[in-house]
């Protein structure tokens, strides 16, 4: 097997160590402690009344840009992930290059800026 | 075949070698996560002029156990109304993704679990996993503070995950490489050569998005008691419970680890002569990590809470625009006086 | 051996959790199922040996495609029992269309044979260096086009994310962090000279 999966090896043993360990813990919670469940007590919580409308509601659209301009804006770090690790081997064109990538995306920075989508009210 | 030969040749060997280097971080770490709530609490009491936990141990120094304890002896409640398979699996998940980060970190030369070749990136995909234990969490409750909690959060961690890729960015650019042990022998020396000098900013920019990835004061409004009783653990209880607050305090560990490798030279003693240099690396990556620790709770015991508006507009508004032309600037600086490594 | 055991297994449960994807109740369910999927395909990725592109995977598609997902499943109010409803009706046409999307993959694969050109870009492989460097030389010199096509692309991906979302509320009052600083003590402070029992008035 070649020597690059061998460093990858140690990472799913861990995983596995560190899942066994959550459900050790969990587990061990469950079956020491006394269970006594009864309907108040597994009611969701609400001050001072039973709750009277279903808790996963519609909101506001807001959530869903930042988790859209998170997308486009991960994308981008993405891109200059193997730029910054090849900087030096791609000289001034790799520079101005990616000046020119960033500059596209400024231009889109600004219109949301000018536009008030990061705003927050 | 010798127990030597064993170790090196053999595939059970190997296995055990592995499980042995895997307990071997996850064990002290969750001892630091454990003493880490108690000088969290020692240091605010000491902010706020009171004794902190006394009581159990000399100095309160049995605490965190008894209560740890006392979360394993309490009742696993699983509301009526919720998604019972997710809402015992969101805080495993937290916790999980927490432990696992450590692998790739380096403690000492070659002290490393998995030597990887993109272990930053390894790193920033699974601090961006950390999200999902919330929002499940928050959606398999079940209720509407929890369900306001995750939302809040998510959408706060997703904000400032993009300023601390840029941050990422701008260290790379100097070391060259996405290997955290290549990323640490490029500071080598004295605390002068360790790339919080000439990264500044950037330094800063990553401590505050450390405080909004991992949810503390002043960015802990997913938890805002004032509004929201507890947030996205509004109904956990027992273990559950706890495997949250274990996952908050290694998360912050992590991040601290992050900082110390990517910003105080890792494993490099400050002062790189003889009677510094004896003592051996890993005692300085914890004394490193203790540092970044300490100012995470004396932020905690001094700052007021930021509102919701204010918190989006310091990450998209300000760091996002300023780490972007730091990457930029960085990059130019190189590209023009050949900085950084040959 | 441990090699192909792994692909095995990372295959059959992409395999697996796909098709929990499309077949899952609860829509939530599905979301956590295409994870599930992002990440063994991230590890068959992996096993070929492109660490970047694993990593990438999922640093993009489950640290941030699939939180926009959840986002929007877990916040929509869906009733399942009308969503049952719907599954029987838009059977046919859901079929047609994967019949047809079938019809021409095959068609495809049937016409598919290596370009003449193909055999000479292919560069050689250089062994040393990992890969996250080798695919930086090559994608902001050699396909800087493709590379300011993706730029373009994310721009208009912005622009449509903010058109289509961006809904501004009337007499929303914000904060003004410039006006706020800005403020002088002269504009904010009136002194007034009042006589005893008159008062301001103004």
């Amino acid at each position: 097997m070649d020597a690059l999966l061998i460093e990858y090896l140690p990472i799913l043993v861990f995983i596995g160590i560190a899942a066994g360990l959550t459900i050790a813990m969990v587990g061990a919670s469950y079956l020491i402690a006394r269970q006594a469940p009864d309907s108040e007590k597994l009611s969701p919580f609400e001050c001072g009344f039973a709750p009277f409308s279903d808790a996963r509601a519609q909101f506001d659209v807001r959530f869903y840009l930042v988790a859209i301009l998170f997308i486009i804006f991960d994308l981008e770090v993405a891109f200059l992930f193997p730029w910054a690790v090849a900087f030096k081997d791609i000289g001034t064109f790799g520079f101005w290059s990616m000046m020119l990538f960033l500059g596209i995306l400024t231009v889109g920075f600004v219109y949301e800026w000018k536009k008030g989508a990061l705003e927050w009210e | 075949m010798t127990l030597a030969q064993f170790f090196t040749t053999h595939w059970l060997g190997h296995l055990i070698v592995m499980v042995a280097q895997c307990l071997a971080i996850v064990v002290p770490l969750l001892v630091a996560v454990a003493y880490m709530t108690y000088a969290d609490r020692k240091i605010w009491a000491a902010i706020q002029l009171r004794r902190g936990p006394n009581v159990v141990g000399p100095f309160g120094l049995l605490q965190p156990f008894a209560d740890g304890l006392k979360l394993v002896l309490k009742e696993t409640i699983v509301p009526s109304g919720a998604n019972k398979v997710l809402f015992v699996l969101a805080p495993m998940i937290t916790f999980i993704t927490a432990l696992i980060a450590w692998a790739v970190v380096p403690f000492d030369d070659g002290w490393v679990v998995a030597d990887i070749n993109v272990g930053i990136l390894y790193l920033f995909a699974i601090s961006s996993l950390g999200v999902y234990g919330i929002m499940i969490a928050g959606w398999a409750s079940n209720s509407k503070y929890a369900f306001l909690g995750a939302l809040r959060s998510a959408a706060q961690m997703v904000s400032y995950e993009v300023s601390i890729g840029f941050v990422l960015i701008t260290v790379l650019l100097c070391a060259g490489s996405l290997n955290l042990s290549a990323i640490v022998k490029a500071q080598e020396g004295g605390f002068w050569s360790w790339y919080w000098l000439p990264l500044f900013p950037m330094f800063i920019v990553f401590f505050i998005s450390a405080l909004a990835e991992t949810n503390r004061t002043p960015f802990d409004l997913p938890m805002s008691e004032a509004e929201l009783v507890a947030g996205f653990h509004t109904e956990y209880s027992a273990m559950t419970f706890g495997l949250f607050f274990l996952g908050e305090y290694a998360n912050m560990i992590l991040l601290s680890g992050m900082g110390a490798v990517l910003f105080l030279g890792g494993w490099y003693s400050p002062l790189p002569f003889a009677p510094f240099t004896w003592i051996p690396g890993v005692v300085w990556f914890a004394l490193k990590i203790a540092v970044l620790l300490f100012v995470f709770s004396w932020t905690k015991g001094t700052v007021p809470r930021y509102r919701y508006d204010q918190l989006m507009r310091l990450g998209w508004k300000v760091f996002l625009p300023f780490s972007l032309l730091w990457v930029a600037l960085t990059a130019a600086a190189i590209q023009l006086f050949g900085w950084g490594p040959g | 051996m441990i090699h192909a055991l792994a692909f095995y297994v990372f295959a059959a449960v992409t395999v697996v959790s796909a098709f929990m994807v499309i077949s899952a109740r609860n829509p939530v369910h599905s979301v956590l199922y295409l994870i599930l999927a992002f990440f063994n395909s991230a590890a068959l990725f992996l096993l070929m040996g492109a660490e970047f592109i694993a990593m990438i995977l999922v640093i993009v598609y489950v640290g941030a495609v699939a939180v926009l997902f959840l986002f929007v499943v877990m916040m929509l109010d869906i009733n399942i029992a009308e969503l049952r409803q719907g599954f029987l009706k838009y059977l046919p046409i859901g079929a047609a269309v994967g019949i047809a999307l079938f019809a021409e993959i095959l068609l495809a694969l049937g016409a598919w044979s290596v370009s003449p050109v193909a055999a000479g870009s292919l560069r050689a492989k250089v062994s040393d260096v990992p890969n996250t460097e080798a695919l930086g030389r090559l994608i902001y010199t050699d396909y800087m086009f493709l590379f300011q096509a993706a730029g373009m692309v994310l721009l208009i991906a912005m622009i449509g994310a903010i058109v289509l979302t961006l809904r501004t509320r009337p007499g929303v009052r914000r904060q003004k962090i410039a006006a706020q600083i800005g403020r002088r003590r002269e504009e904010a402070v009136v002194l007034v000279k009042t006589r005893v029992g008159e008062g301001v008035s103004s």
